[in-house]
């Protein structure tokens, strides 16, 4: 017994680790294919990412937003929920964050700041809870929903920022947020921002509702098994909808965190994916608030070093969104994983 | 009053409807043969996209935009089996493999682009699929001039909505789909495969986006671009919901969506902003989940992967 829970738990580290390798392996393919040879471009990703306090400090810029989304994923997920909407959220948070930064400009910093993120969080708890209710009164599964309102968002936000709130230059973007609402750069010339800071904040915060509150007993035990919990005496509709609050709340602040660390207005389209990669930081991290840091960490430390990667060698540095992709393959097929690996243990 | 009216009931507007619809129709039958088997395929949108730069690739190798045709359901065929191994093989959560399938195909199309073509976004203008005209039909007054003469990709979207339509109703292979789909122990009990069923049905979903793809790249255009799908496989899929996952239902859908396509910069210029329009697929199927235009429920064992026992 004692030693089969060890497997498990060492499982549950390996799942994650072999998944990793696996995509590496099929993008030396590809590395191949262009013609480079995959160690040196693997270097010069590795060199390039992490090699310097610099390169270090650019990977947590790039990994803050997926620290956010992915948490966003992971807790909603804990409920029983797969949030792909994280894309939306963001969006509808993004703009909140951005409109409070360039309204209301008469503020000190003391309050702006901290009034212009809880529109951010705000911004995406709604969007999110949008789909929770609907689950919740009207048993509509989440999944469709959630990737309507992406869309939505992505051409709501368009409008606002190119209509009623266009800053006013030729470029699709809104007013710049004032300097009151902007987050500190920590390690100028690079754009790491004290984003990060919330970022970690979140994960603690998000650890300690689900693992040490009522409401996060709730949560999981509806994840669970919802009819037991509901058998149980605990009110499914009501934490479905706080769920996706909570998550949409995470994935706004990603949102938030683009707009008053990195490009400090809302700029039409900015986020390039962030809320999907969010539920491949997820994954890999396994739900967990730690493993998504630390999955959040290696996205963006992939992206840092894929610029280099594409100005050294020929390999696009589209090599690494192959590469996340394969890693969500590959962490989403743990039955072929766990097959592979009882294959080594019994021979 | 009589503007708007010449505005909506225009011949060039419903013609250019029928083209913005013809890759929706492809991708959205892709999408009724996959979760009409219980494979959730929310990979429309990556599938089509493996399809529109294939059909480009092949017409820019050999100037022949038929093979590129081919190239792109052969493509689409592929990326299907992929979706399908993860899926129903390895029982991969459906969402999760779509989701990856879309980054993938996002991130390959744009690798081999850049290797090939140098660091643009865009490819070379490649040879394209030329329109034709249909004889008779095109002396019909008004109806002739929206669908006498068109690209023949538009004619073949017409026709495989009604070969679908046969294929899932009134075939037997089509009645084991419905089956699969809806109650996958009961059709093994009765001696249906169940995982080649699903296997099948996915690969042709995964052709039928890729040629929906197609149209894309070498017949509305003679180019591929990056991300040129521009969310057209989600639309598609919000078709095959508001279409209740029939192929006539998903063809009025998309014919609606295309419509409302089309519409878009003529209702700019009376002050709709174009990104309302962009939204509508997307607020219209929500509605129609939510039940407010006759409720629509999808197949029962759509997204759970099969385990023989």
């Amino acid at each position: 017994m004692q030693s089969r829970l060890k497997t498990i738990r060492w499982q549950g580290i390996a799942t994650p680790l072999v998944a990793v390798f696996l995509a590496l392996l099929v993008g030396a393919g590809f590395i191949l294919f262009v013609g480079e040879n995959p160690l040196t471009a693997y270097r010069i990703l590795f060199m390039e990412s992490l090699g310097s306090v610099r390169n270090i400090a650019t990977t947590l810029q790039r990994a803050t937003p997926l620290m956010f989304t992915g948490l966003a994923v992971a807790f909603a997920y804990r409920a029983g929920l797969f949030n792909i909407g994280a894309e939306g959220q963001l969006y509808m948070g993004a703009f909140a964050a951005a409109w409070v930064g360039f309204t209301f400009t008469a503020l000190p910093r003391l309050i702006h700041l901290p009034l212009a993120i809880l529109a951010g969080m705000i911004g995406g708890a709604l969007w999110g809870a949008i789909p929770g209710f609907l689950k919740a009164k009207l048993g509509i599964h989440e999944v469709i929903n959630t990737i309507m309102l992406n869309f939505i968002a992505l051409y709501l936000t368009d409008w606002l920022a190119t209509g009623p709130f266009h800053g006013g230059s030729w470029v699709p973007e809104t007013a710049r947020v004032s300097a009151s609402a902007a987050l500190a750069r920590l390690y100028p010339p690079t754009r790491l921002s004290s984003g990060i800071y919330l970022a970690l904040l979140a994960a603690l915060i998000a650890y300690l509702i689900l693992w040490k509150t009522k409401q996060g007993y709730e949560l999981r035990a509806v994840g669970l098994n919802p009819q037991a919990a509901e058998y149980g005496g605990i009110n499914v509709a009501k934490n479905t909808i706080i769920a996706m609050a909570i998550s949409g709340a995470l994935a706004g602040l990603a949102g938030t965190e683009q707009i008053l660390g990195l490009h400090q207005r809302f700029i039409v389209r900015f986020s390039a994916d962030l809320g999907f990669m969010g539920v491949a930081v997820a994954l890999l991290g396994k739900n967990h608030p730690v493993g998504v840091l630390l999955a959040a960490i290696l996205f963006g430390a992939l992206q840092t070093g894929s610029a280099a990667m594409d100005r050294l060698t020929s390999v696009p540095r589209e090599l690494i969104t192959i590469i996340q992709a394969l890693i969500i393959f590959f962490v989403a097929a743990d039955y072929l994983i766990r097959r592979i690996l009882r294959m080594k243990e019994e021979a | 009053m009589g503007d708007i009216l010449a505005l909506l009931f225009n011949t060039a507007v419903f013609g250019a409807a029928l083209r913005m619809a013809t890759p929706l129709i492809f991708a959205a039958l892709g999408g009724i043969f996959s979760e009409r088997s219980g494979v959730v395929n929310i990979a429309l949108e990556g599938m089509m996209l493996m399809g529109a730069f294939t059909a480009m690739f092949v017409s820019h190798q050999t100037g022949m935009p038929w093979l590129g045709v081919l190239g792109a359901i052969l493509a689409g065929l592929l990326v299907g089996l992929l979706h399908a191994v993860f899926c129903i093989h390895y029982r991969a959560n459906q969402v999760v493999v779509g989701t990856a399938i879309n980054i993938f195909a996002g991130g390959l199309t744009v690798f081999l682009l850049r290797y090939y073509f140098g660091a643009a976004g865009t490819s070379p203008s490649v040879a394209t699929i030329p329109d034709i005209t249909i004889p008779l039909i095109s002396q019909i007054p008004w109806i002739g001039r929206i669908i006498g003469r068109q690209n023949p990709l538009v004619y073949l979207a017409l026709i495989a909505v009604v070969v679908a339509h046969i294929v899932i109703y009134r075939t037997s292979w089509g009645l084991r789909l419905r089956a699969v789909g809806e109650h996958p122990r009961a059709a093994d009990t009765v001696g249906v495969n169940v995982f080649r069923m699903r296997y099948l049905a996915v690969a042709l979903s995964g052709a039928l986006a890729g040629l929906g793809g197609t149209y894309l790249s070498i017949a509305h255009l003679s180019r591929f671009s990056e991300g040129m799908t521009a969310g057209r496989g989600f639309i598609a899929l919000a078709a095959v919901i508001f279409g209740k996952w029939t192929p006539y239902g998903a063809l009025g859908a998309c014919l609606f969506f295309g419509y409302a396509d089309a519409l878009q910069m003529r209702l700019q210029d009376i002050g709709i902003p174009t990104q309302f329009m962009n939204m509508l697929p997307y607020v219209l199927t929500m509605v129609a989940l939510a039940g407010f235009i006759g409720k629509s429920v999808g197949p029962k064992a759509s997204g759970q992967p099969y385990i023989k026992g």
